[in-house]
């Protein structure tokens, strides 16, 4: 499979701080990663670089073969990556309906009638056709999540990054969210997905990275990487959060 | 004392009356100019306090910090008698050519309050979440794209109280032409009174300010209060689901000459 993804020696600082040190990574297409480690480690950041939601500092980020770059990151973004975030960043403004028709209206050029269907169907996907007319501060936090990963999936594009989507959560509605990123997973869909959540890693993941200070310290299938991690930092960092 | 009740001053005052209707109507367009010129300049220059460049960043606030804290009285003064030069070595013109007081007022006005227009807004596209231009980029939408459908509507409910309050103000504030014979309301009220001598030129006046100012200090408190609801589009029957605006309704930063 053609590589969808390909990080080449990332470098990101913000001020002094140095984030990234040196990534270098591939996800193919189709591929499902997750990336796990401690706060801090610069697990979000990576991705974020992936949709220029950071400007590398140096460094390239490929997508399906064209470098990623200040000029050509909108189009890009447009193209291949959507995102689901923390905190859901719903338009408050909007209803449901109107967050997941906004960006194929106004992007894609869709005819409204399109979008609304295209809309509905991914609603009933995450569960929700119901709710398509509330507002999403009428939700609770796992159905706006849940919006947030319907709304991703209305603009077709083939990669969809998410950061920690079960992060900000109570823990009753972890499940809800995960049994929809499961099902998700399914697909042909490139899924690069931060997360602290080790049993969807375990399940779905083609592949894990363990990153820690800035730098993947780890990287294999689930099997190899829950069973035989090499590096003892990713060791401890298991020992603590399997317990 | 007696003077105020006397009817007969009332009759003479009131038989100049056309005049401060004149004024008035001077007034009421000076400030419907003056606060189309408020809302663009203000918006311009708000929006450039928060875009990422730092040269627009200075150029707004230089601008804000200048009008904000020196009296309109002085800008337009300064305009009164400096724009003539200005014009004349623009132009080359070989003669000096006064500028008319409505245009005096609609610019001087209009840009004294712009800087309070630009602070409301950046206030107001500030509260909005950082989020949301986020959420808006990772969906492929450009900075302009991501304020025009996405930024922009939140703040618009955010800003509308502050903004009615400025207008208001710039109502109050175009009384600075009676100081250059603008013909404005206020110049008319100070004609009749140094005419006659009888002070009821100038209640007459206040009242015409009022008719002007109170609905817009309506406008104002009800603004404000549909701000606080947890309703969002205007009238609309679904209001009371649409989500509140980020943070309070952003006042004026520093205390204003009104």
């Amino acid at each position: 499979m053609a590589d969808m993804i390909e990080i080449k020696h990332l470098n990101k600082y913000f001020g002094d701080l140095h984030v990234l040190k040196d990534v270098s990574l591939t996800v193919r297409e189709g591929e499902k990663l997750v990336v796990i480690g401690p706060s801090g480690s610069g697990k979000s950041t990576l991705i974020r670089c992936v949709n220029w939601l950071e400007e590398p500092t140096s460094g390239e980020v490929i997508i399906n073969g064209t470098p990623l770059t200040r000029k050509n990151h909108i189009q890009l973004t447009r193209t291949y990556t959507s995102m689901v975030f923390q905190q859901f960043n719903l338009y408050p403004n909007m209803t449901v309906l109107g967050n997941l028709t906004l960006a194929p209206i106004k992007l894609q050029k869709k005819s409204r009638e399109e979008a609304r269907k295209t809309a509905m169907e991914n609603l009933e996907r995450v569960g929700l056709a119901q709710k398509a007319d509330e507002y999403p501060q009428n939700l609770s936090g796992g159905q706006q999540q849940r919006v947030a990963i319907a709304r991703a999936l209305c603009t077709k594009q083939p990669i969809m990054l998410l950061d920690e989507p079960t992060s900000a959560l109570d823990p009753e509605m972890v499940q809800e969210v995960l049994n929809v990123m499961v099902e998700l997973a399914q697909e042909n869909i490139t899924m690069v997905c931060v997360t602290h959540e080790m049993g969807f890693a375990r399940q779905v993941a083609d592949e894990v990275v363990f990153m820690d200070d800035g730098q993947i310290l780890e990287k294999g299938t689930p099997d190899h990487f829950f069973e035989h991690p090499e590096n003892p930092r990713c060791r401890e960092f298991l020992s603590k959060i399997l317990r | 004392m007696n003077g105020l009740f006397s009817a007969r001053r009332w009759s003479v005052t009131l038989a100049d009356s056309a005049a401060l209707w004149q004024g008035f109507f001077f007034t009421l367009q000076v400030s419907l100019a003056g606060l189309a010129v408020a809302l663009v300049v203000g918006t311009i220059f708000g929006t450039f306090s928060t875009t990422r460049s730092r040269i627009l960043r200075g150029i707004a606030r230089v601008y804000v910090e200048i009008y904000q804290n020196t009296p309109v009285v002085v800008q337009v003064f300064f305009m009164y008698t400096a724009g003539p030069q200005v014009i004349k070595a623009i132009t080359g013109a070989q003669t000096i050519t006064r500028i008319a007081p409505f245009v005096l007022g609609v610019v001087g006005v209009g840009l004294y309050h712009a800087a309070y227009v630009a602070e409301v807004i950046r206030t107001g596209i500030e509260a909005i979440p950082r989020g949301q231009m986020e959420a808006a980029q990772s969906q492929g939408f450009s900075r302009v794209q991501a304020y025009r459908y996405i930024i922009l509507p939140q703040t618009l409910r955010i800003i509308l109280p502050p903004l009615a309050n400025q207008a208001l103000n710039l109502v109050k504030n175009t009384s600075v032409l009676a100081l250059i014979a603008g013909g404005d309301l206020m110049y008319q009220a100070d004609v009749i009174v140094s005419q006659t001598g009888y002070l009821q030129g100038y209640i007459l006046c206040c009242v015409m300010y009022f008719i002007i100012c109170f609905p817009l200090a309506m406008l104002v408190s009800w603004l404000e209060r549909r701000a606080k609801e947890p309703g969002g589009r205007a009238g609309g029957a679904r209001g009371e689901k649409d989500a509140g605006g980020a943070g309070a309704a952003p006042g004026t930063t520093k205390g204003e000459v009104a």
